[in-house]
């Protein structure tokens, strides 16, 4: 713990924030989507704790913070996970790219 | 103290309730829908009559949570919207298998905005905010066996999941600067360091998500066509509502110390959203896709009004949603009946409709005014104000701007009305039986277009509950 400083944690966390965000923007399957969302909920969290365990170790409002991103996360993911099934059904595909009823 | 949990959480205690005994008649016997949707109907009225009475202002959960005046009127604004959503989708959930879970659906998100309304810390925000867009998320997919639904559920949920994604990552950043989550500690430690300013702009395309904001608006109009026209009011209505009223009442007070960057940031916003949302309003031909468009416009004026950071500005938002509620629902009511009942969506479909259903006609002309701002009507008051407010930081070529914009407004917006009254049609609409509920929300929405202009008694009250900045 000792030999590790705060930037490099919070480059780890950027870094997957923007790998999130780079497969969020070019992958094509849903369930690949909603992993890199995952992703980055995730990164957030490694900030939150990181910044609560450096900065403000006598507090927890970080860690908690973190806590409650995960269950929402899976909230989401729940929700999510319904809809993508239900486009199965009536689009017999989870590609986004055969999602275009509606266009401009 | 326990009595203090039971006042101040008056209105949540209340939607949790109704949730619970819907719950419970779902697990119960089968009972018609019929029999059902009055008795619905009911408890939402009664839940929008207690947000009047024993009324008090505090906090909870150590500060997490707090309430007061303008607060509480918020949430019944909010209140009235829904049930006169309910009201006006009678007819569609007549025959709808699944009544209860659309009421649950939408309840929990409304149970969500009150918290969020009434947050005090970033946590009980985040979560707040949630649990307001995750059902809504649901609810768009609510016609199952539609094409069109369950793509526009996917849009929703994908995009704002990313866009709650950005709104954590500034949370997180401006954790990381102050050490704090209170919104009454947070403005002691904001300054204009770069990486405060950073973790403001990833908070704020978080809202502007929500509200749909230019930049951030490519999803609203697949999600308005393919909900549901009662969840498309409720999104365009409710939801955006409530995400206003909480980035209103946020920047006045907890980013006040970058009030700079923010009123930079509102003027650009403001402008490109307007000119947006005009111009592709113009070229729609489905009309749940105009509406998107147009309520795009509309939250551009409506962002002319936040940039004014004063007390009159917070007023003139909130009065102009007061107005927006009733017009924008009695346009989205006479879509819905229409659409329930004839299965007609586009504008050419409108055409002479005035001669068979003159009611639903002048109640959609009247809606039209009110959105353009035509003078007797409340929405010209609401923009009024709102380009008043927004003027008082003497930026006279925004204002220009947004002016001429409202000239190119009334184009689309009369087009509509003279397809009704105007052009010929050879297959036209029957005549649609209205039934009490709908009928009485769409007298309600013209009722509150006609008299909330002219009551000024209204505004200077929002004008009182509003200071203390």
């Amino acid at each position: 713990m000792q030999g590790i400083p705060l930037t490099h944690i919070l480059f780890v966390s950027t870094a997957l924030f923007l790998i999130g965000m780079y497969g969020l923007f070019t992958r094509r399957n849903l369930i690949t989507m909603l992993m890199s969302i995952e992703l980055m909920l995730n990164s957030v969290n490694i900030n939150f704790v990181a910044f609560n365990k450096y900065l403000y170790p006598d507090k927890l409002d970080g860690i908690f913070f973190s806590i409650f991103i995960i269950t929402i996360a899976a909230a989401e993911a729940a929700v999510a996970i319904a809809i993508i099934i239900n486009l199965y059904r009536t689009h017999t595909s989870i590609d986004v790219e055969d999602a275009t009823e509606m266009k401009y | 103290m326990a009595m203090d949990y039971l006042i101040l959480l008056k209105q949540e205690w209340m939607i949790a309730l109704i949730l619970f005994v819907l719950l419970f008649i779902k697990l119960g016997k089968d009972i018609p829908n019929a029999t059902l949707l009055p008795w619905i109907n009911g408890l939402l009225c009664l839940n929008l009559l207690s947000g009047f009475f024993f009324n008090q202002e505090g906090m909870l959960f150590g500060e997490m949570f707090q309430t007061n005046a303008r607060l509480v009127m918020e949430k019944n604004i909010l209140n009235l919207a829904l049930l006169l959503i309910s009201m006006q989708a009678y007819d569609w959930l007549l025959a709808h298998k699944h009544l209860i879970e659309f009421y649950l659906l939408l309840l929990t998100a409304i149970l969500g905005m009150f918290f969020m309304l009434s947050s005090g810390n970033l946590l009980m925000f985040y979560l707040g905010l949630e649990m307001s867009t995750i059902p809504v998320a649901a609810a768009v997919n609510f016609d199952l066996t539609r094409k069109q639904s369950s793509e526009a559920a996917m849009k929703m949920i994908i995009s704002s999941a990313f866009s709650s994604c950005l709104l954590l990552l500034g949370i997180s950043l401006v954790y990381g600067m102050s050490g704090t989550l209170l919104f009454s500690e947070l403005p002691r430690h904001l300054s204009s360091a770069p990486l405060y300013i950073l973790s403001f702009l990833l908070l704020f395309s978080g809202f502007g998500f929500k509200i749909s904001a230019v930049p951030f608006h490519l999803w609203t109009a697949d999600v308005y066509e393919g909900a549901p026209v009662s969840v498309t009011a409720f999104l365009s209505v409710v939801s955006k509502a409530s995400v206003l009223f909480v980035l209103v009442s946020v920047l006045y007070t907890v980013f006040k110390p970058l009030a700079d960057t923010w009123y930079n940031l509102l003027y650009l916003l403001s402008m490109v959203t307007i000119l947006t949302g005009n111009l592709f309003a113009i070229r729609q031909n489905n009309l749940k896709r105009f509406l998107a468009f147009s309520s795009i416009a509309q939250v551009g004026f409506i962002l002319i009004g936040v940039s004014a950071g004063t007390q009159a500005g917070m007023t003139s938002v909130i009065y102009f949603l007061l107005i927006y509620v009733f017009s924008n629902l009695a346009a989205f009511g006479v879509v819905s009946i229409i659409g329930a009942v004839a299965d007609k969506h586009t504008i050419e479909d409108y055409r002479a409709l005035y001669k068979s259903n003159p009611f639903l006609t002048w109640v959609l002309t009247i809606a039209l005014f009110s959105l353009a701002g035509v003078p007797p009507t409340a929405g010209f008051f609401g923009k009024y104000f709102l380009l008043m407010a927004g003027s008082a930081k003497g930026n006279y070529g925004l204002i220009l701007f947004a002016s001429l914009n409202l000239v190119i407004s009334f184009y689309y917006y009369l087009r509509i009305v003279k397809a009704m009254f105007m052009d010929p049609n050879e297959k036209p609409i029957d005549h649609i039986q209205v039934s009490w509920l709908p009928k009485l929300a769409l007298i309600i929405c013209l009722a509150g277009i006609l008299a909330a202009g002219l009551a000024n008694q209204l505004y200077t009250y929002i004008f009182s509950l509003c200071s203390g900045l």
